[in-house]
């Protein structure tokens, strides 16, 4: 999320590409805590109505497949691993190797999506949907909407942060694969990467808070 | 001091921003250079608080009679919701800091540009993004909920509430990108020999400024959408009659709001600290208590939130925790304040027009601190929140404070910006008229606010009649005085006298190059030996030149 | 004094002891803030005239603060600011814990009116009485979004949220006549959601409620407040029985549980009910307002639509009245006299 990924990389404002990257990676990490906080106002509110719906909440939570989300935190967390691979690539100099990493992590984020989109399908069909849409029915008062609600809301926004990650990686990958950076400047590939490691933080906090507990 | 020789005549630079790299629309539209996109904010801004102000001319036209005056019920209810709307996301959290904050920051560092030009520019586009969305809601109807959108109210009204709140969405992006560039500039692009001890109180601020920024929109970007979601598809998240809870709403929106109206200070206190030094010649007494003070506000601001959930059904143990809280976040106002009149001791002080405001901005930013320090006693606020009394603390600040501030930016940076001066007459007239008009707009709302008027009413009993044509008659010539600054500045930018790089004799570091300044920011980066408030001179210095009398002087 | 300074700040008269300690509390600030001005405003207009510019030419010097000056700074402010503190927080919290033997009324907010009803008492419309002297507790409602009840004289506001109820208190002075606003925008009418408190001597409170329990003609003291609607009638959930009765929804809905031609009374209050869609619905105020008004909108699965329609038949009150009613009907068996005062706990919602 940030300028100076040209060549030659140094803008013509920063003393140099040292000071650059530095800038780089502090305006990265900003941008980052910006993200965790949209996160975290949905995480509160999930907090609340656990509190206050408690058993609802439990119930439905043990409805969910739980063994799906364990095998996507399982993808998500290698796709990280390939990702810092493949920026121990790039600080190497192995522009070919770092892109391809990343192509296998966007392929990693395709099986996540894929398995989150069979989990909705069978949402939908059982009518585990959010607010007025909620039919279900096994769980007794407003508990199990509001469960689903919240459920799509940090799903489906996780969700889409995976499509932005993935987009990120391909486009640094690709220009890693044609060799744009160097060992001395491979800041993108850092950042990008960062990006990634986030992706997959805030579900390594997903997966605990509505699969699990 | 710094005086220009008297046989030294002031120069307008030839080649600067304005013109350099090149002139025409499209060389402004796509420009990376922060001066210009500052300058662009500003204009934009400005259009946005005319917008807001006519709003405002007409709620207070309506108010001038107990019944219908102008408008009827749902069109008085749409706008002061779209006052509320204009004047905070589309003028007082980017005036300052993205118009003049992009301006100045830089070359108060010593740097070229802000980390992220691009980054930059698009925050600006990112601006007329949410403003257009919001405009679009605007004239289909617009929201008719109050700028708060308590729900469920904001959820089930019909009027086009998702418009305006998917426009503030966009405008909170616009707040954390230039929060992120202004933070990661004032690390990594500090020029040598600018310390954080020598870093002028206008940065310090705005750097404060940009961690509320960065830390607080996301919260309500999300709670926004959340309601837009709501309102959309009835997904319930606050509506009870689905288990929701609304005043969870409340929570969370404040939990931005507190630390917004931070956002909406900060900056015009970094201008004031700036002003008060210049125009006393003289250094800000207690350098360190008034930087520190502004990163105080910005976190002690995190943890106050709940001062406006008082009347909301909330425990006591809360209304006592944000109660206490609230205290100490006065308490670095008043340290400011005490400071700037410390600094007067001793000066050297010219009452030009930035100077005024600022005397306008002093009293005022007491007398609204300490309104919101007694609204948080709890037992007061029970019976002020809600009313008027509570709308006239906010804009003691808002306008009373943050617009002078403004304006004191608008006229001791004029010449900077544009090269020229501004009517000195002129000035003090409209100061005149402002400050007089805001008092007599405002003032009366504390009194109807302790006689028990509520807010957001359209129509009002009797007994309220009197103050009401009072505060509508102040607002007359408050329009008056920010429409005769408006015309006198307009005329300026053509026919004003040429400045010069440092027409008033300050030492902050913007003074150091040409007005207005080359597209680099400075010809040749000055040496820079002392600190931006600094006027007492060096030894050996006793009777040095003017400080950028020529433009690029090295050392200050 | 007291008056005086009353006066001067356009302050209401105090209607009760809150008022008149808050209103302290108030002309405390105010004399403290007007002290803190004269002598910040005073130094800094003697600094200006005193140090006014002379000459281009004139230095100054380099000015720093001595450590005490700082302290000084953050110390007395916020020990001001902490006094106030003291002294508002107990007052606030003074508000929150009404007297053992509070007199209880019901005040539900609804845009935009206000109800209020008395347990085992009447109901009324935009007027609320209470007696003098004497401590009476609310608790607050809205039906819809929130309001907020606020009375000026006598310093005291809540909020009404919808699916909760908020408490406040307050013991009136003496007799007379005060507005009541609603102080959170709910909507187009905010402005016109008024309501009027009537403070009456005791023995009168006393005795209008007697009369309005026992049903008889209303024994008024004087002329009937404008929009003032008094049902007569022992409790709202006994008026309720009485206008479905009247009205004719008894021939259809059964209230022992039986299967009629629409579903029965019984337990129907905070059902989940299924309707012919297919969608499960939670049974709440709003849901039976509407199926009254608007029957033809959610039929239940298994029923035929054959309810008309009561929009413009039954007035608000009665609406109101009929969903009381369906209220209190819940197994075991239907209480018969008047209900025994509220009982105030909050239960955990499932």
């Amino acid at each position: 999320m940030s300028s100076g990924a040209a060549n030659p990389a140094l803008a013509h404002h920063f003393e140099s590409l040292e000071k650059q990257a530095h800038a780089q990676r502090l305006g990265m990490w900003l941008f980052l805590a910006t993200e965790i906080l949209l996160f975290t106002a949905l995480f509160a509110a999930y907090g609340v109505y656990r509190f206050l719906y408690a058993d609802a909440f439990s119930e439905a939570s043990r409805g969910l497949a739980t063994w799906m989300g364990g095998v996507n935190t399982f993808v998500l967390v290698t796709s990280s691993l390939t990702v810092a691979l493949g920026l121990d690539a790039a600080a190497r100099g192995d522009g070919r190797r770092s892109g391809g990493l990343f192509f296998l992590s966007i392929g990693m984020g395709l099986v996540f999506m894929a398995l989150k989109a069979v989990e909705y399908r069978h949402h939908f069909a059982s009518g585990e949907l959010p607010g007025q849409y909620y039919t279900a029915g096994a769980i007794a008062g407003s508990g199990g909407a509001l469960f689903f609600t919240l459920y799509f809301l940090i799903t489906g926004l996780h969700a889409f942060h995976v499509l932005i990650g993935m987009t990120v990686l391909g486009v640094i990958g690709v220009k890693s694969w044609r060799g744009a950076y160097s060992p001395e400047y491979h800041v993108p590939v850092e950042l990008a990467g960062l990006y990634w490691h986030l992706v997959d933080l805030i579900w390594i906090f997903v997966f605990p808070l509505i699969y699990l507990i | 001091m710094s005086p220009l020789p008297a046989s030294e005549a002031p120069v307008y630079a030839e080649r600067n921003y304005l013109n350099t790299p090149a002139t025409g629309l499209r060389s402004w539209l796509t420009t990376l250079d922060h001066k210009r996109i500052g300058v662009m904010f500003l204009i934009a801004t400005t259009i946005a608080f005319a917008t807001g102000g006519f709003f405002a001319l007409l709620i207070r036209l309506e108010l001038l009679t107990p019944g219908p005056t102008i408008v009827d019920a749902m069109t008085y209810n749409r706008l002061f919701t779209l006052h509320g709307v204009v004047m905070i996301f589309l003028f007082m959290i980017p005036a300052i800091p993205s118009g003049f904050g992009n301006f100045l920051l830089p070359i108060m560092v010593g740097a070229k540009d802000v980390a992220f030009p691009r980054l930059n520019l698009l925050s600006f586009y990112l601006y007329l993004l949410g403003a257009v969305i919001a405009l679009w809601g605007m004239i289909h109807g617009g929201a008719d909920t109050g700028w708060t959108f308590y729900t469920p109210y904001s959820t089930t009204t019909p009027t086009k509430v998702v418009p305006i709140l998917l426009g503030a969405f966009v405008l909170g992006f616009s707040s954390i990108l230039t929060g992120l560039n202004f933070i990661v500039t004032t690390h990594t692009l500090r020029a040598p020999g600018i310390t954080w001890n020598k870093l002028p109180l206008f940065v310090w601020s705005i750097y404060a400024t940009s961690i509320i920024q960065i830390l607080a929109t996301p919260v309500l970007g999300m709670t926004l959408l959340l309601v837009a979601v709501e309102h959309a598809f009835g997904w319930g998240i606050f509506d009870p009659a689905r288990g929701g809870d609304p005043v969870l709403f409340q929570h969370f929106f404040w939990f931005y709001s507190h630390p917004a109206v931070y956002i909406m200070i900060l900056p015009a206190m970094a201008v004031i600290s700036e002003v008060v030094c210049a125009f006393s010649r003289k250094n800000i007494f207690g350098y360190k208590a008034v930087a520190y003070s502004s990163l105080g506000i910005a976190f002690v601001g995190f943890f106050t939130w709940g001062h406006h959930l008082f009347t909301s059904g909330q425990s006591a143990y809360n209304a006592g925790v944000f109660g206490v809280l609230t205290m100490f976040v006065g308490i670095f106002t008043a340290i400011k304040i005490f400071n700037w009149v410390a600094t007067l001791y001793k000066g050297s002080i010219s009452f030009k027009t930035p100077f005024i405001y600022f005397v306008g901005f002093l009293f005022f930013l007491f007398f609204g601190g300490m309104t919101g320090v007694a609204l948080a006693t709890v037992s007061l606020d029970i019976h002020w929140q809600d009313t008027y009394f509570v709308v006239a603390h906010f804009h003691f600040i808002m306008v009373g404070s943050t617009m002078m501030g403004f304006l004191a930016a608008l006229h001791y940076w004029w010449p900077k910006i544009t090269g020229r001066m501004y009517n000195e007459r002129w000035g003090l007239v409209a100061a005149v008229f402002v400050i007089l008009g805001f008092i007599f707009t405002f003032l009366p709302q504390f009194l109807l606010g302790n006689e028990g008027m509520p807010r957001r009413y359209f129509n009002y009993p009797e007994r309220y009649w009197a103050l009401n044509v009072a505060s509508t008659a102040g607002a007359s010539v408050l329009a008056i005085g920010f429409t005769i600054v408006l015309v006198y500045i307009l005329v300026a930018l053509r026919h004003g006298e040429v400045a010069g790089p440092n027409p008033w004799g300050s030492r902050g570091y913007e003074w150091l190059t040409a007005s207005p300044p080359p597209l680099e920011n400075f010809e040749e980066v000055p040496e820079f030996r002392r600190g931006p408030h600094e006027y007492h001179d060096l030894p050996g210095e006793a009777a040095a030149p003017a400080a950028g009398a020529a433009p690029g002087a090295s050392h200050v | 004094m007291n008056e005086l300074l009353r006066k001067l700040l356009f302050l209401p008269e105090q209607l009760s002891q809150h008022a008149r300690d808050v209103d302290g509390l108030h002309f405390f600030v105010v004399l403290t803030t007007m002290a803190a001005a004269a002598v910040i405003f005073a130094t800094a207009l003697f600094f200006m005239v005193r140090y006014r510019r002379r000459s281009e030419t004139e230095t100054t010097p380099e000015v720093q603060p001595g450590h005490w000056h700082e302290a000084v700074f953050v110390g007395v402010p916020l020990a001001v600011f902490l006094l106030w503190f003291a002294i508002g927080f107990p007052q606030y919290v003074d508000l929150t814990r009404p007297p053992a033997g509070a007199m209880d009324v019901f005040v539900q907010g609804k845009k935009w009116m206000w109800k209020f009803a008395y347990p085992g008492g009447p109901s009324s419309l935009d007027v609320l009485r209470v007696p003098a002297g004497r401590p009476v507790r609310l608790l607050i409602t809205s039906r819809d979004v929130i309001h907020s009840f606020f009375v000026p004289e006598l310093r005291v506001k809540q909020d009404a949220l919808p699916g909760r109820y908020t408490q406040t208190w307050f013991a009136a002075d003496k007799p007379g006549r005060y507005q009541v606003f609603c102080a959170e925008y709910c909507g187009l009418s905010h402005s016109g959601m008024l309501a009027e408190l009537v403070v009456m001597a005791p023995a009168e409170f006393d005795a209008w409620l007697a009369e309005q329990r026992r049903g008889t003609a209303l024994a008024q003291d004087a002329a009937p407040t404008p929009g003032e609607t008094l049902l007569p009638g022992s409790s709202i959930g006994e008026q309720g029985r009485a206008v479905a009765a009247q009205q004719g929804c008894l021939k259809c809905h059964s209230v022992d549980g039986s299967r009629h031609i629409g579903p029965t009374f019984l337990d129907l209050y905070q059902r989940q009910e299924k309707l012919s869609t297919g969608e499960l619905v939670p049974v709440d105020e709003g849901y039976l307002t509407k199926s009254m008004m608007d029957p033809a909108a959610q039929v239940v699965a298994g029923y035929q639509n054959v309810m008309p329609s009561f929009q413009g038949k039954m007035t608000p009150p009665e609406v109101a009245a009929v969903v009381e009613y369906i209220k209190s009907l819940k197994t075991p068996a239907v209480h018969a006299g008047p209900s025994e005062g509220p009982v105030y706990e909050s239960t955990p919602r499932k």
